[in-house]
C-alpha cells in the first residue's frame, strides 16, 4: 500500500474488467431484490425523516414560535441547515463539472454519485428557506409573477438572488445529471429482462442509440454544461454568502465571505462524498471502480480546502483588529471567548486541526481514519455556520438588545429530518439508478480508446 | 416488439430494408472500418458504440457540432431579457427607492442576470440537442430491440450502412462489411408503419385529461395558492365594530350598551326637553356678555338664525315667503322672556322652528342668547344707552 507511484496516473478502473462486466457490476444492485441490510438502513433513515416530518408539522401548525429563534437571533437552525446543505451539494458539481473541465479522469467513477448527492442536498437545503418564511404555502410569492397588486420581487435583494441561484442550481444540476444518465438508461434498457423496467428505461433513455453522430453532439453538450455548471456552483455559494455579507451586522459584513464560503462548501461536500462512498463501494462491490486512489485524491482536496478555510478564520480575526472597528473586534473576541466559545473551538478543531492529519499518506489511504476525519469535518462545518449566524446576531451593536439563542426540540427534530430526507433519497437512488456512469467508466478503461495508429488523425 | 427468429423471417417479406449492420470487437477495428466507409463515399451510415470513441467523428467525416451557437444565442437572449425585465419591473412598472439604489441598479441586477443566462443556456442546449439534433425521443427506430443494438449497448462496436444511401447495394454492402472485418453482418428492417388516427377516442381522452389538469393546476395556483389578498388591513381589522355580531355576548351583538346612567363627554343631557315653554328661573346664562362671547353669538346668529329672523331680529326673512315668517324678536313677549327660555327654544324648537341642538354647542347657543339680548337692547335703546354709546365712541 505504501508503494504508491505518484509519477504515473493510476488506472481509472482497477483490475482491467471487460466492458460487459462493468454493466454487470453497476447494474446488479438494480436487478437484485433489496437485501435485509438495505431495509434496515431504509428504516433508520425513514424514522429520521418521520421525526423531521412531525417537527415540521408542529412548526406548520403552531408557527415558527416552536423554534428557538428570537430577538435578536432571528436566524437559527433554519438558515444554518440551509447553508450547510447547499454546501454539501457543491462537491458533486465540483467533481462532475470542474474536474471534467480539468480533464481529471479519475472523476468518472464517482461523478454520478456525487451529482446525485448534489441534487438531494440542494433539495434538502431548499426546504429550509421555505419553512423559514413561516407560511410555506405562499412560497410562490418569491418568484416574479403577475399578481393582483402589480407587485414585483425586489431584484436588488440578496434573498431574491438566493431564490434564483438555488433554483437555477437545482435545475441545472438535475439536467446535467439526467443528460449523463441517458446512455446508461439505453444500456439498461437493452439488458433488462423485465417488461416493466424496459418501458421505464425506454422512456427515460428517449430512444438513445449510442450513435457516433449523437455522441459527438452529446460530448459537446456535456462540455458546455460543465462550462456553465462551474461558474454556477461558484456563484451559488457566493450568493448564499451575500445573504450575510450585504448586511451590516459585524462578523457578516466582510468581503472575504464569497471565497470563504465556496471553499467551505467544497470542503464539507467532499467530506460527505467520502463518507457515503465508503459505504457504497463496500455494499455494492464497486472497489474496482471507486478505488482507494479516488479517496486519496478527495482527501487531498479536503486538506487543501481545509487550509483555505483555516486561512479565512485567521484573516477574519486579523481584519477585525486591523480595521479598527470596535464592533467587529468585539464580535470576534466574543466568538472565541464568549458564551458560544465551545462552538467556535469545535469549529476550529474539526475544520483546521484534524484535517492536517491528511498530510500523512497512511491516514490519507486508511478508510477508518478518513471516515472519522470526514465526519469531524462535517460536524465542524455545521458549527461554522452556527458560529457565523448565532454569534454575530446574539451580540451586535446595542448591548441592551443582546440575547442568547437556545434551540428547541423541534429545531433538532427538523435537523434530524433533513438528514433523514437526504439519506432516504440516496438509498432509493442506489437501488433505482446506476450509481456509476457506465458509459463514462467504459470510456476510461484501459484499451477502450483506439490506439494512436487506429484512427489516423484523432487528438 | 420482440419477435422470435422464425416469426421475423416471415414478416421480413413485407418489410422495407433499413440497412446492414456489422459488429467489431475493438475500437481500432471500428475506427478503421468507419474511415473506410466514409472514404468509399457512403454518407448515410452510422457507428454505434457503448461510449464515445475518440476520433471517430473525424474518421466518419462528420462536421464539428454546431450546438454551441444555440447555447450562445439563448444565453445572451436570456441575459438580455432578464435585464430588460428587471429594468421594466424596478424602473417602469413599480419604481421604488430601495436602500438608496437607483431604479436601474445594474450591479445589483448582476446575480439574477447571471443565473438566468446559465439557466436559459443550459436548458436550451439540452432541449435543442435532444429534439433538434437527435430527433429524440424516438423509441420506434428500426435499430431498437435488435441483437445489434443490445450488443453495441454493452461491449461491441457497430457499423450500420443504411439502405437510403445512394451507393447502397445489398450484395456489395455485405461484401464491403466483411472485407472491413465486420462480424455478425445482419440486415435490419423498418418496422411496419403504424398509423395513429388523430381522432381516436384514447388520444382525445388523453388530450382532455392534459387540458383539464393543466388548466385546473393553473387556476388553482394563480387564484387559490398564489392569490394575493387585497391589502385591506386598514379597513378590515380584527376588532369589534358597531353592527358586528359576536358570539361571546348573550344578545349576540358586538356593540355594547353603555353602563346605566353613563354620560358621554361634553354631552350633558338636557332635562327640560318635555316642556314646551321653560318655566321661569329654570336656567341662567352661564356666560358673561364679553366681546368674545358676543362675537361668537353674532357669527352663529348670522349663520343659523338670520335666514328666518332677519339680520336684526325683525322677523324679515330672506326666504321671500318660501317659509312662514317667524315673529319679530323685539315683541314684548320675547323681550320679557328669560335667557333660559330663549335658550330652551333654541335647544328643543318651537312651532315650526326646529331644534338647533345638533348644529350648535351649548356655549354657542348661550352666546346666541347674549347676542339676541344685544339686538333687543339696540332696537329699544333708552336715552341712557345712547349716551353710553356716544361716550364710548368718543373715548375711542
Amino acid at each position: 500500500m505504501n508503494a504508491v507511484d505518484y509519477t504515473k496516473e493510476p488506472p481509472v478502473v482497477e483490475g482491467h474488467p471487460a466492458l460487459a462486466d462493468i454493466d454487470e457490476m453497476v447494474a446488479r444492485p438494480l436487478d437484485e431484490r433489496p437485501t435485509k441490510k438495505f431495509y434496515i438502513a431504509l428504516s433508520i433513515t425513514l424514522t429520521m425523516l418521520l421525526i423531521g416530518a412531525v417537527s415540521l408539522g408542529y412548526t406548520l401548525f403552531y408557527g415558527i414560535g416552536m423554534w428557538g429563534n428570537n430577538q435578536p437571533v432571528g436566524w437559527g437552525f433554519d438558515i444554518i441547515n440551509f447553508v450547510f446543505w447547499v454546501g454539501i451539494g457543491h462537491a458533486g458539481t465540483l467533481i462532475s463539472a470542474i474536474l471534467f473541465l480539468l480533464r481529471q479522469k479519475w472523476r468518472t467513477g464517482i461523478a454520478r454519485f456525487a451529482e446525485a448527492m448534489t441534487i438531494f442536498a440542494v433539495m434538502t437545503a431548499g426546504l429550509f428557506p421555505l419553512i423559514h418564511t413561516g407560511r410555506v404555502w405562499l412560497a410562490g410569492y418569491l418568484f416574479p409573477y403577475p399578481n393582483q397588486h402589480h407587485l414585483w420581487v425586489n431584484f436588488t435583494s440578496p434573498l431574491v438572488w438566493d431564490v434564483f441561484a438555488v433554483s437555477t442550481y437545482l435545475t441545472v444540476s438535475f439536467v446535467f445529471w439526467y443528460v449523463g444518465l441517458i446512455p446508461d438508461f439505453a444500456t439498461l434498457r437493452d439488458r433488462t429482462k423485465s417488461t416493466v423496467k424496459k418501458v421505464i428505461y425506454s422512456v427515460c433513455s428517449l430512444g438513445w442509440r449510442h450513435s457516433a453522430r449523437h455522441w459527438q453532439h452529446y460530448e459537446k453538450a456535456y462540455m458546455l454544461l460543465a462550462g456553465f455548471a462551474t461558474p454556477l456552483v461558484l456563484s451559488v455559494h457566493t450568493i448564499v454568502s451575500f445573504d450575510f455579507a450585504i448586511s451590516i451586522i459585524p462578523g457578516w459584513h466582510t468581503t472575504i465571505f464569497p471565497p470563504y464560503f465556496v471553499a467551505g462548501a467544497i470542503f464539507s461536500g467532499f467530506a460527505m462524498v467520502v463518507k457515503v462512498l465508503i459505504f457504497v463501494r463496500k455494499v455494492f462491490d464497486l472497489e474496482n471502480i471507486i478505488t482507494i486512489n479516488h479517496f486519496e485524491k478527495m482527501n487531498k482536496i479536503i486538506l487543501a480546502t481545509g487550509l483555505m478555510v483555516g486561512y479565512a478564520y485567521a484573516m477574519e480575526f486579523f481584519i477585525a483588529w486591523y480595521s479598527g472597528v470596535n464592533a467587529e473586534l468585539f464580535v470576534f473576541i466574543n466568538r472565541a471567548m464568549g458564551p458560544y466559545a465551545w462552538a467556535y473551538w469545535i469549529m476550529v478543531s474539526c475544520n483546521v486541526v484534524f484535517p492536517q492529519l491528511f498530510w500523512f499518506k497512511k491516514i490519507r489511504r486508511s478508510i477508518p481514519a478518513m471516515f472519522v476525519i470526514a465526519l469531524l469535518v462535517n460536524v465542524g462545518m455545521w458549527f461554522e455556520r452556527f458560529v457565523i449566524i448565532v454569534t454575530s446576531l446574539h451580540r451586535d451593536f446595542l448591548p441592551s438588545s443582546w440575547g442568547m439563542y437556545i434551540p428547541t426540540l423541534t429545531d433538532f427534530g427538523i435537523l434530524i429530518g433533513s438528514f433523514g430526507l437526504f439519506f432516504t433519497l440516496l438509498l432509493l437512488f442506489t437501488k433505482t439508478l446506476p450509481v456509476v456512469s457506465i458509459s463514462e467508466v467504459k470510456a476510461g478503461v484501459d484499451g477502450s480508446q483506439p490506439s494512436r495508429h487506429g484512427g489516423d488523425n484523432h487528438e | 416488439m420482440v419477435h422470435s427468429q422464425a416469426v421475423t423471417e416471415v414478416i421480413i417479406m413485407n418489410k422495407k430494408l433499413y440497412g446492414y449492420t456489422a459488429l467489431f470487437d475493438t475500437p481500432d477495428g471500428i475506427m478503421a472500418a468507419a474511415k473506410k466507409t466514409a472514404d468509399d463515399g457512403f454518407t448515410k451510415f452510422d457507428v454505434n458504440t457503448p461510449y464515445p470513441v475518440h476520433g471517430i467523428d473525424k474518421a466518419m467525416k462528420i462536421r464539428p457540432s454546431k450546438l454551441g451557437f444555440i447555447t450562445l444565442f439563448f444565453g445572451l437572449l436570456g441575459g438580455a431579457l432578464a435585464i430588460l425585465f428587471m429594468y421594466w419591473t424596478m424602473s417602469v412598472d413599480y419604481p421604488m427607492v430601495i436602500g438608496g439604489k437607483p431604479f436601474f441598479a445594474l450591479p445589483a441586477f448582476g446575480p439574477v442576470t447571471f443565473e438566468v443566462i446559465v439557466l436559459t443556456a443550459t436548458l436550451s442546449t439540452v432541449a435543442a440537442m435532444i429534439a433538434l439534433f437527435f430527433y429524440l425521443p424516438q423509441n420506434n427506430h428500426p435499430l431498437h430491440d435488435t441483437d445489434y443494438m443490445k450488443t453495441v449497448s454493452s461491449d461491441k462496436y457497430g457499423l450500420c450502412i443504411e439502405a437510403e444511401d445512394p451507393l447502397f447495394d445489398e450484395k456489395k454492402v455485405q461484401t464491403f462489411l466483411s472485407a472491413a472485418g465486420g462480424k455478425n453482418i445482419t440486415p435490419v428492417y423498418n418496422p411496419e408503419p403504424v398509423k395513429y388516427p388523430l381522432l381516436q377516442p384514447k388520444f382525445l381522452a388523453v388530450l382532455a385529461i392534459i387540458a383539464l389538469s393543466v388548466s385546473g393546476a393553473t387556476y388553482f395556483t394563480l387564484n387559490k395558492l398564489m392569490y394575493m389578498t387585497p391589502f385591506n388591513w386598514m379597513s378590515e381589522q380584527e376588532k369589534l365594530t358597531p353592527q358586528r355580531t359576536y358570539w361571546l355576548f348573550e344578545d349576540g351583538y358586538g356593540m355594547r350598551a353603555p353602563v346605566q346612567g353613563s354620560v358621554a363627554r361634553g354631552f350633558i343631557p338636557y332635562p327640560f326637553r318635555d316642556q314646551s315653554v321653560l318655566e321661569e328661573g329654570g336656567l341662567a346664562n352661564p356666560l358673561l356678555a364679553t366681546e368674545e362671547v358676543l362675537t361668537l353669538g353674532k357669527n352663529k346668529y348670522n349663520t343659523f338664525c338670520s335666514p328666518c329672523h332677519g339680520n336684526h331680529g325683525d322677523g324679515d326673512s330672506r326666504l321671500r315667503g318660501q317659509f312662514p315668517n317667524p315673529p319679530s324678536l323685539h315683541t314684548p313677549r320675547a323681550r320679557e322672556w328669560s335667557d333660559g327660555q330663549i335658550y330652551h327654544v333654541l335647544t328643543v324648537g318651537q312651532n315650526v322652528m326646529a331644534s338647533y341642538e345638533p348644529y350648535t354647542t351649548r356655549e354657542e347657543r348661550w352666546a346666541i342668547v347674549h347676542y339676541i339680548r344685544a339686538l333687543q337692547r339696540a332696537k329699544n335703546a333708552s336715552d341712557a344707552d345712547i349716551q353710553l354709546v356716544r361716550s364710548d365712541n368718543n373715548a375711542r
